[in-house]
């Protein structure tokens, strides 16, 4: 079955059209290379990267922000937001810090995204 | 009086990348005066990803952004001013102040960049019937309480609106646990861009209804409810369509203005296709040593190209400071078919490095469309896209020497069928 989306890579958003093809799928319409990793990708492992706040201790103000360093399962999502939720930061807090470690067991780790 | 070579109002990324790129050119006393506790701007509460691909090659949070930017500033010895809310520029150029810590100053300046940003159309601006009660914010402020107040506004939302920042809300308020009921956007087409609409409303089973409007809100203190519509061709919502949804919030994404008190109260004019003052190819306002760039000169999509106006601008008063910046300018701008306006709207060669890249919007969405550049009858360039959209700025950059080729006059831009 064909099947139509897409690509959020880059803001250009690309028309991407798959073809099943045995395992996989053959791509069409991307202008780069990376609309057809993503394709692929969507079909078989859709992931996002998840941005959020957490609460912050003395902080400028009450709530700083916070990013996956990397794409996480789609199906992960809520559960990442569940986690972030729970977790209260004291300042001072530099971007980069580790916010929390290997997030649902990813491998990934969340991380603030500004200063307080 | 305080003398500075450089002053810029507003330190949000349009200011800031102006303050560098002047450093950069030798500009030595530049004063940035921020009317917030800290600079950074709007990206402050964008704390979603995106940001960066075209400046950066990465993708990046708001904050992460402009701290890239903060970090250049720390390396030079440009001065801010917090907390300082610009009230007016005088004639003379002396900019007058008042800052929490200092009071009211003014400020003499040889050259002033005007980069104040814009502001959301609020509910007074559309003209949405109903009730007063609370509940109804703009997306922006909404986005505010949650990303940087660290509170919620609600739990059941109907956004009305499909611009960027009411997209990006809806996932953010679903993220936080609000059920967000529909996103309404009038027009046929969404005025946010196409990975928002996937990202921020598909991922989540958002319904975005094209085509319909919110006609009332509903309740005494708090909203209790929307009715929306289908609207018809000219707008004009079909009474047969109306419909209750139920939410105790509302969020306006209906578009952002440009904040140009300051620069109407210099006597700068505002055009009324950008609602920005009109700009020369380094941004040069028709008020000698007045640059202006960013969201003040006309609504951006994307940070990258604030940025780079930023820059132009801040080459543009190095060169002004130098004597070098000539005034007299050979083209004029002018949105033909299709097109809603074109920034900058004058060019004068002589200031232009080596191409110079026209910014301008489409009126609607165009399929198998191209976008031409005319002299008169003469085709001067065009440029290719799969599609224009008006949520997607178009940038279309044109050579020097082709441009030389030219004899002073207007250049006008079409949209034409392929
Ligand atoms: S295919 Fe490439 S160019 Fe097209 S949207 Fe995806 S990343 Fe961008």
């Amino acid at each position: 079955m064909t099947k139509e989306m897409t690509c959020i890579v880059c803001p250009i958003g690309c028309q991407l059209t798959l073809e099943p093809q045995g395992d996989t799928f053959a791509v069409s319409g991307n202008k780069c290379p990376r609309g057809q990793k993503y394709a692929i990708e969507e079909m078989t492992a859709p992931k996002r990267v998840v941005t959020s706040t957490v609460a912050v201790d003395q902080g400028m103000y009450p709530v700083i922000s916070v990013k996956t360093e990397a794409p996480v399962p789609k199906e992960l999502i809520f559960e990442v937001m569940k986690d972030i939720s729970k977790v209260m930061m004291p300042a001072p807090v530099v971007i980069g810090d580790v916010v929390i470690e290997n997030v649902q067991g990813t491998g990934i780790n969340v991380v603030a995204t500004r200063n307080a | 009086m305080l003398k500075y070579e450089l002053v810029v109002v507003g330190g949000g990324p349009a200011g800031l990348s102006a303050a560098v790129e002047a450093y950069e050119q030798g500009v030595r006393k530049i004063l940035i005066l921020e009317r917030d506790k800290e600079l950074g701007g709007i990206l402050n509460q964008c704390i979603h990803n995106g940001f960066g691909l075209h400046r950066f090659k990465e993708e990046l949070t708001g904050p992460e952004y402009s701290r890239r930017y903060i970090d250049m500033l720390d390396e030079t010895t440009i001065e801010i001013l917090k907390e300082t809310m610009v009230l007016e520029i005088s004639e003379t150029k002396v900019v007058r102040a008042i800052s929490a810590e200092r009071g009211y100053m003014e400020i003499e300046a040889e050259a002033i960049v005007f980069s104040m940003g814009c502001r959301e159309r609020t509910r007074g601006a559309i003209q949405l019937q109903g009730d007063r009660p609370s509940g109804v914010f703009t997306a922006g402020t909404a986005q505010r309480f949650i990303n940087m107040e660290g509170y919620m506004p609600g739990k059941r939302v109907v956004i009305l609106g499909s611009g960027d920042i009411g997209l990006i809300m809806a996932r953010r308020m679903t993220l936080e646990g609000a059920k967000v009921e529909a996103v309404c956007e009038l027009m046929p087409y969404s005025n946010g861009l196409t990975r928002n609409i996937v990202q921020c409303l598909e991922d989540y089973d958002i319904p975005l209804m094209l085509s319909h409007t919110v006609v009332k809100v509903h309740g005494k203190s708090r909203v209790e409810g929307v009715t929306i519509a289908k609207v018809d061709e000219n707008l004009r919502p079909i009474p047969e369509t109306f419909q209750r949804i139920d939410c105790d919030t509302v969020l306006l994404s209906v578009g952002l203005i440009p904040e140009n008190e300051i620069t109407q109260n210099a006597g700068i004019m505002v055009d009324t296709r950008t609602n920005g003052p009109k700009v020369g190819e380094l941004r040069q306002t028709e008020m000698p040593g007045v640059f202006a760039c960013g969201n003040v000169v006309h609504v951006h999509d994307l940070v990258d190209f604030v940025s780079e106006e930023g820059a132009l601008s801040g080459l543009g008063v190095a060169k002004y400071l130098k004597g070098e910046l000539e005034t007299a300018s050979n083209f004029t701008t002018a949105n033909g078919d299709g097109i809603g306006y074109v920034v900058p709207q004058t060019v004068t060669m002589s200031n232009v490095d080596d191409q110079v890249t026209f910014y301008m919007r489409v009126r609607s969405v165009y399929d198998r469309h191209i976008v031409r550049a005319y002299q008169g009858d003469t085709l001067v360039a065009e440029k290719k896209e799969r599609k224009f959209l008006p949520a997607e700025m178009v940038n279309f950059k044109i050579k020097k020497d082709v441009l030389a080729n030219l004899g002073d006059g207007e250049i006008r831009f079409v949209v034409e069928e392929v």
